[in-house]
């Protein structure tokens, strides 16, 4: 194996040569795929919702919920960021079902996302609670604190980012050398061009390394953004 | 018997260093079975409030699994993408 990381697949001829990796071009399939969902989804919506608005419509209570029950009442104006998150994570996650790379096993889009949420929270607090307010906030309780206070917010967006790359950098690591391991196996046996071993037993790992993390990795991600969302108003 | 070069001894010491790191998984393994224990004995005690403590009990596992995570970040650096190797 040559290394984990994300493929160079090609060049954009422009300002002396741009790589396109293969995290760029997974999501460009999933940007492709949620904005296809989105356009079905949402073609004649209908009084008494069936089939597919049933779905969406469970979806977007469920989040709904969620972002009123933790972010409280004033701050629903949330709840389509964090719908927003949790499709394009959940989706990213889960791209390892279909053996493609996941785009979050690139600590660029985990940490692109952090930065969002970072942010958020930041412009917030200087716009809402006056900027004079914010630099205090940084003295408190003690003026000496202020590097152990900028230590502590900087702290959350590298915590986060790191989470859900190095769960997912995991997981992908351990599922390639699963198959490696049942590649060779199935070489000893005989079969070289047939890994036969590759298949069925690999499926219950990928149900806890792709699906329960993944999903798991992303109700954290969420839960986090609206606890510290919501805290940075005060 | 040929002496040691500056290059396979990072590549040992790599590996020793993969090794160590992977000790800070004790620490995560028993802060989240302590909590588990305490999200079960809530649940036997208050079992209409189960949905609340489940999710409660998970994200607090999630984020105390942070550290664990780091450990693993730094092994698999070191044992796939290891930058000290360049610095010869």
């Amino acid at each position: 194996m040559e290394g984990f990381g994300a493929k160079i697949l090609f060049e954009i001829p422009l300002f002396g040569g741009i790589p396109v990796t293969e995290t760029v071009v997974n999501t460009w399939i999933i940007m492709a795929v949620l904005t296809l969902f989105a356009v079905i989804a949402t073609r004649r919506f209908e009084a008494i919702p069936k089939g597919l608005q049933n779905v969406v419509e469970a979806l977007v209570d469920v989040i709904t919920g969620f972002t009123k029950q933790t972010m409280g009442e004033k701050k629903l104006v949330y709840a389509p960021y964090m719908l927003t998150l949790f499709l394009l994570l959940a989706f990213s996650n889960l791209f390892g079902l279909f053996g493609l790379r996941p785009p979050t096993a690139d600590l660029n889009t985990t940490f692109a996302f952090a930065m969002l949420t970072f942010f958020i929270i930041h412009f917030n607090g200087i716009s809402k609670k006056g900027p004079l307010t914010y630099a205090k906030g940084y003295l408190e309780p003690m003026a000496f604190m202020l590097p152990l206070n900028i230590i502590g917010e900087l702290a959350l967006p590298i915590s986060l980012a790191f989470r859900l790359f190095g769960n997912i950098v995991g997981g992908m690591i351990i599922m390639s050398l699963i198959y490696s391991g049942l590649a060779s196996a199935s070489a000893a046996i005989g079969l070289s061009n047939l890994p036969i071993l590759q298949v069925g037993v690999p499926a219950f790992l990928h149900l806890y390394f792709d699906v329960f993390s993944g999903l798991i990795q992303t109700f954290i991600f969420i839960m986090l953004s609206m606890v510290f969302i919501g805290n940075a108003y005060d | 018997m040929e002496a040691i070069t500056g290059r396979a001894l990072i590549l040992a010491c790599s590996a020793i260093g993969a090794g160590l790191a992977m000790i800070a998984g004790i620490g995560p393994g028993i802060g989240q079975g302590y909590a588990a224990g305490k999200g079960a004995e809530t649940v036997g005690r208050q079992p209409e409030a189960e949905g609340t403590i489940i999710r409660t009990m998970l994200l607090g596992q999630a984020v105390a699994e942070t550290t664990g995570i780091y450990g693993l970040v730094i092994a698999l650096i070191l044992l796939f993408a290891n930058p000290l190797i360049n610095l010869l």
